[in-house]
Order: C-alpha cells, then sequence, then structure tokens
C-alpha cells in the first residue's frame, strides 16, 4: 500500500514538472505579448529615439542596427566556419587523420562553453583598444566567434552524413575534388549546414553581453561600420534599467519584436530541418 | 582525392586556412585574455580570490564576493531547477506520448530561445514585485528564524537572480537528461517492472541508478551556463559588492560586475582586474564543460550497440 502511495506521488510531481514548465513559458511569453502590444506603435518601427526626458520616438536605428551585425558577423562566420567544417569532415575521412583536426575540435568545443561576455572583452582587447573607438565592426567580430563553434560543428557533421558512394561516384566520373567538394557534397548537406547558420543566427540576435563593450550602442543612425552602432537587445537593456516608464514601455516592445524576430529564425530553421528529413 | 591539378590544391588549402584561422581566433582569446590581466596578476597574485575588497577609489581589487556571488546564485538556481528539469526529463523519457514529447520539445525550445536581456526585463518588472511583495515577506514570517530570510525584502537580490537562472538553465539540464534517460536500454526498464516493481520504483532502480553519472553531467553543464550567464542576472542581482548570507541581499557575480564596471574602468588596473575575473570565468566555465561532456558521453554511449 506505502508503495503504491509513493508510486502515485512520484508520478504526479513528475507530470507536474512538465505543467509547470509550460505555465513558466506562459507567464513570460504572456507578458512579453501583453505588454509588448500595449507599448507598440508605427512610431517604433520608423523614429529614432528622442532625446532623454521627451516622450515618444522609436528604436529605428536598433533594428537595423541589429541587421547590419548580424549580417557582418555571418559574412565571416560562415565561411570561415563551413571551410572548417569540411576541413575538419574531410581529414576525418582520410587515411591519417591529423591531430590538429582533433585539436580544433576540442577547442571549438571549448569555445562553445566560453560565456559571450568574455567574448566580448576579448573583442575589446583586440579591436576597439587598437581602433581607439566602439565600432560595429568590432561587435560583428565578437557576435561571429560565437556563431563559430555552431556553424563549424553543423557543417562538419552534416558533411559526414553524405554518403560516401556519392564522393566516389563523383571522382569516379572524372570530376575535379574541389567541383565534388563544392557543388555536390556542399551542395547535398545544405539544408543541414543552413539549420545550423539559422540556429546560430537565431543565439546572436538577442545577445547582449559581447555588444556592451563593441558594438556599445548609439542613440543615433550609425555614421559607418567603424563607429558605434544600436542594436535592439543593447536598447532593450538601456532602457530597461532606465528611471523613465516611458522608456520602460519602449523596452517591451522591444522585447516583443526582438522575441518575434528569433522565433521566426527558430521556426524557419525547424522547417527547413523537418523538410530535409 | 583524386588526381590533383592547381584547383583542387587551392580548394583544400582555403579550407585548411579557415581551420587554422578557427584555430588561431581561440588560441587568441586564450592569449589576450591572459596578457590584459597580467597587470593584475603581477599585482595582486593570487590573493586576488580571497580577498573581497573591490575599491577603484584606493586601487585595491580582490574577487572573493563576486566568487561568492557566482556560487551561491548558480547552486540556488540548481536548487530550484534540478528537480524539476528531472521531472520533466522522466516524463519525457518514461511517461509522455510522442503527441506530447513534440509538443513539449517545442515549449523548451521555445524557453531557451528567449534572450538573455528579456528574462532581464521581465525579471525586474514581474519578478521583483512579486518577490519584494509577496513571495519575500511570505517566507519571512516562515523561515523569518534562518539567516537566509533575514533583512528587508527588495526584489532584486540573491533570490531573484537565482529563479532566474533557474529558469534559464531548466531547458539544457531536462534536455540532456532526457537524452541520457532514453539511451538506457528497454529491458532494464522491463526487468524491473517484472520484478513486480511499481513504475516509480523501476524509475528509480533501472533509469536514475543507470543513468547517474550522465545526469551529473547534465546538471554541471547547467551550471556552466548559471556561472557564465550574464545579462539577465546583471538586471535583477541589485549589484553591490557585498557578501551576504542573507538571500534578500542584492549581491553581484563574476559575470555581472565585468558586464556592470568595465565601461567605467579608467585606470589599467582596475580594467586588467576584470579581465582577469573574464580569464576565471573562462577557466571554471571550460573545466566545467569539459567533465561535462566526458560524463554525458561515457553514459550515453556505454549502451549504444
Amino acid at each position: 500500500m506505502k508503495r503504491k502511495i509513493i508510486d502515485k506521488i512520484m508520478q504526479f510531481l513528475i507530470y507536474t514538472s512538465g505543467v509547470l514548465v509550460c505555465f513558466v513559458l506562459l507567464i513570460i511569453l504572456g507578458y512579453i505579448v501583453l505588454k509588448g502590444i500595449s507599448s507598440l506603435s508605427l512610431d517604433f518601427f520608423i523614429r529614432l529615439p528622442k532625446p532623454v526626458g521627451e516622450v515618444g520616438g522609436g528604436m529605428v536605428n536598433a533594428i537595423v542596427g541589429s541587421f547590419v551585425l548580424v549580417l557582418l558577423s555571418t559574412l565571416w562566420s560562415v565561411p570561415i566556419g563551413v571551410l572548417s567544417g569540411v576541413y575538419l569532415a574531410e581529414s576525418s575521412s582520410s587515411a591519417k587523420p591529423s591531430n590538429f583536426s582533433s585539436v580544433l575540435r576540442f577547442l571549438l568545443d571549448v569555445l562553445s562553453g566560453v560565456p559571450s561576455i568574455v567574448i566580448g572583452i576579448f573583442a575589446y582587447s583586440l579591436i576597439v583598444l587598437p581602433m581607439k573607438k566602439f565600432s560595429a565592426i568590432a561587435g560583428s567580430f565578437a557576435l561571429g566567434i560565437i556563431m563559430l563553434p555552431t556553424i563549424t560543428r553543423t557543417a562538419e557533421e552534416m558533411i559526414k552524413m553524405v554518403p560516401r558512394s556519392i564522393k566516389e561516384a563523383s571522382l569516379a566520373l572524372g570530376i575535379n575534388y574541389w567541383k565534388t567538394m563544392f557543388f555536390i557534397i556542399l551542395n547535398t548537406a545544405k539544408p543541414g549546414i543552413l539549420t545550423g547558420i539559422l540556429i546560430a543566427v537565431a543565439r546572436i540576435f538577442g545577445e547582449t553581453a559581447p555588444l556592451l563593450f563593441t558594438a556599445f550602442g548609439n542613440r543615433f543612425w550609425h555614421r559607418s561600420l567603424f563607429g558605434p552602432i544600436a542594436a535592439l537587445p543593447l536598447q532593450i537593456f538601456a532602457y530597461a534599467i532606465s528611471p523613465y516608464d516611458d522608456w520602460h514601455k519602449q523596452a517591451w516592445a522591444g522585447a516583443l519584436v526582438l522575441i518575434l524576430i528569433v522565433y521566426m529564425i527558430i521556426f524557419i530553421s525547424r522547417k527547413i530541418l523537418l523538410k530535409y528529413r | 582525392m583524386g588526381n590533383k591539378n592547381f584547383a583542387d590544391k587551392l580548394f583544400f588549402s582555403v579550407t585548411k586556412v579557415a581551420a587554422f584561422i578557427s584555430f588561431a581566433l581561440i588560441v587568441l582569446l586564450f592569449i589576450m585574455l591572459i596578457k590584459e590581466s597580467g597587470l593584475s596578476f603581477s599585482k595582486f597574485g593570487l590573493r586576488f580570490f580571497i580577498t573581497k575588497v573591490w575599491d577603484p577609489v584606493v586601487e585595491q581589487y580582490g574577487a572573493l564576493s563576486f566568487i561568492y556571488g557566482s556560487v551561491i546564485s548558480s547552486l540556488l538556481a540548481l536548487l530550484i531547477s534540478v528537480p524539476i528539469s528531472l521531472g520533466i526529463a522522466l516524463f519525457l523519457s518514461e511517461f509522455a506520448s510522442k503527441k506530447l514529447k513534440e509538443f513539449l520539445s517545442i515549449i523548451m525550445s521555445l524557453l531557451a530561445g528567449i534572450p538573455s536581456v528579456i528574462y532581464g526585463l521581465w525579471g525586474i518588472f514581474v519578478l521583483a514585485p512579486i518577490l519584494r511583495n509577496y513571495i519575500e515577506p511570505f517566507l519571512q514570517k516562515i523561515f523569518g528564524f534562518l539567516i537566509f530570510f533575514q533583512g528587508e525584502p527588495y526584489g532584486l537580490d540573491m533570490l531573484a537572480a537565482g529563479i532566474i537562472l533557474s529558469i534559464m538553465i531548466t531547458p539544457t539540464i531536462s534536455s540532456i537528461s532526457k537524452d541520457v534517460f532514453e539511451s538506457v536500454p528497454r529491458n532494464l526498464r522491463e526487468a524491473g517492472l517484472a520484478l513486480g516493481a511499481t513504475k516509480w520504483e523501476m524509475i528509480k532502480i533501472a533509469v536514475l541508478k543507470t543513468a547517474k553519472q550522465g545526469v551529473i553531467g547534465a546538471i554541471i553543464l547547467g551550471l556552466g551556463r548559471a556561472i557564465g550567464e550574464t545579462m539577465a542576472v546583471t538586471m535583477v542581482i541589485g549589484n553591490v559588492h557585498e557578501i551576504s548570507l542573507s538571500l534578500f541581499h542584492p549581491s553581484a557575480t563574476l559575470a555581472s560586475v565585468i558586464a556592470n564596471e568595465f565601461a567605467e574602468a579608467t585606470t589599467d588596473l582596475y580594467v586588467s582586474a576584470l579581465f582577469k575575473i573574464g580569464l576565471t570565468l573562462f577557466f571554471v566555465t571550460v573545466i566545467l564543460n569539459i567533465f561535462a561532456k566526458v560524463l554525458i558521453y561515457s553514459t550515453t554511449k556505454k549502451y549504444k550497440v
């Protein structure tokens, strides 16, 4: 009898934890949607922030800034990451896997666990200090590094999943090695690699800590990529800890927009993954 | 690799260069952290980690209060998150139908996808007032004799940080524990049930015991996440450099002090001390991650045919 009761209690607790997590998500998302919608206006998308003390204005520069930063990071991180993935996949399929590739694999694993704030101060020391100013370049350098492990690992794994026979068939037909890799292997692995890239993009879109001392934020349009630039998460942070009610409202609006963008990216990556399977 | 003409060689070299750039960046990260924290090392040495005075005015820097903040907030997060995460993982691996599994996995990925700064925003404007007005006075009324629940309920404090972190690490711990549980062979479960064990007893004997190492790995991975988490914690922990046993007292963590003070660090020594904290974070999280992955890997591979 006692055993049965314990069994029932434990089963109940297990079910409860499943319900609890749904409940927590609901509360968080509920607040973001409710507070976000009530604070959102057209101005939010088309106006610059107003000077301190004035009510109104928007975050158009931060929204654009975020896209610029993510685009710049993707531009350098994707080629490096995918090609590193090709290198790792190729060296593991060759007769004698090099020590270098196992070291690199280990280091990428290490990198994926490094807190993003640490990547931020690294980018600061490497780029902001020598240039003597905050810049979009420094921000996207930091974001790109955060993307690197995810992109490289998915690229490596997706390339390895391409059946060996395809590669051999292509080579046997006399197609060059590089053309085989580029047009056949990478093309077959493309949906998987794309999913990895999108997951990485969804993550860096919301990253704040690595941008604090690199992109820095800007209440105006950025003049060049070599100067400070606004980003949506940075702006949300600055407004959330400010003492003004109007800014708090805008922070909620920003949060809603940010989370919609992030979820959209996750949604697309899931769609691609499902279609691919 | 077929016959190597020039283009083939070029392609291979390009991939090699890319791989080398990745490698160099990671090594450079390590080198820069060490180099930039050099000044602080020569001034304070390892004493840095056991002194708690952090005073830019007199240029004295010690990280003890931040280490304390990081450790306590993360442990608090584990205390809340581990039972719930394991519950979710067991629910997914032992009870849920396929439909329900898919549904919960979407819930988890939505939870994991919320950016840190939004958790922080929610923490400031939703969680903190609830803590200040309801939960903390309530805890004080019942457990007020304990040192952990004394002092003025403030809302933006260690407890808030622990709760926010516990939500943030739940997807990590539960999804990895679920994978570990699922790697436990079916016949162990069936043997348990055949011996007349109730479902819970079977879970205890066959699943939890077999998966113990992997679950510990998942928990350590969650700990690593919690220690490295920056924005949400910075926004809710109150940022006070003090060591207090009370959970109602504001505090600061290794990550939050960098986020808060880096921009205003004016002297070389100040910046160097912050880099040293960054280096500490780097080492701690890296070691935790490697340790966790070894544990998880050793469990999930054990039963793979």
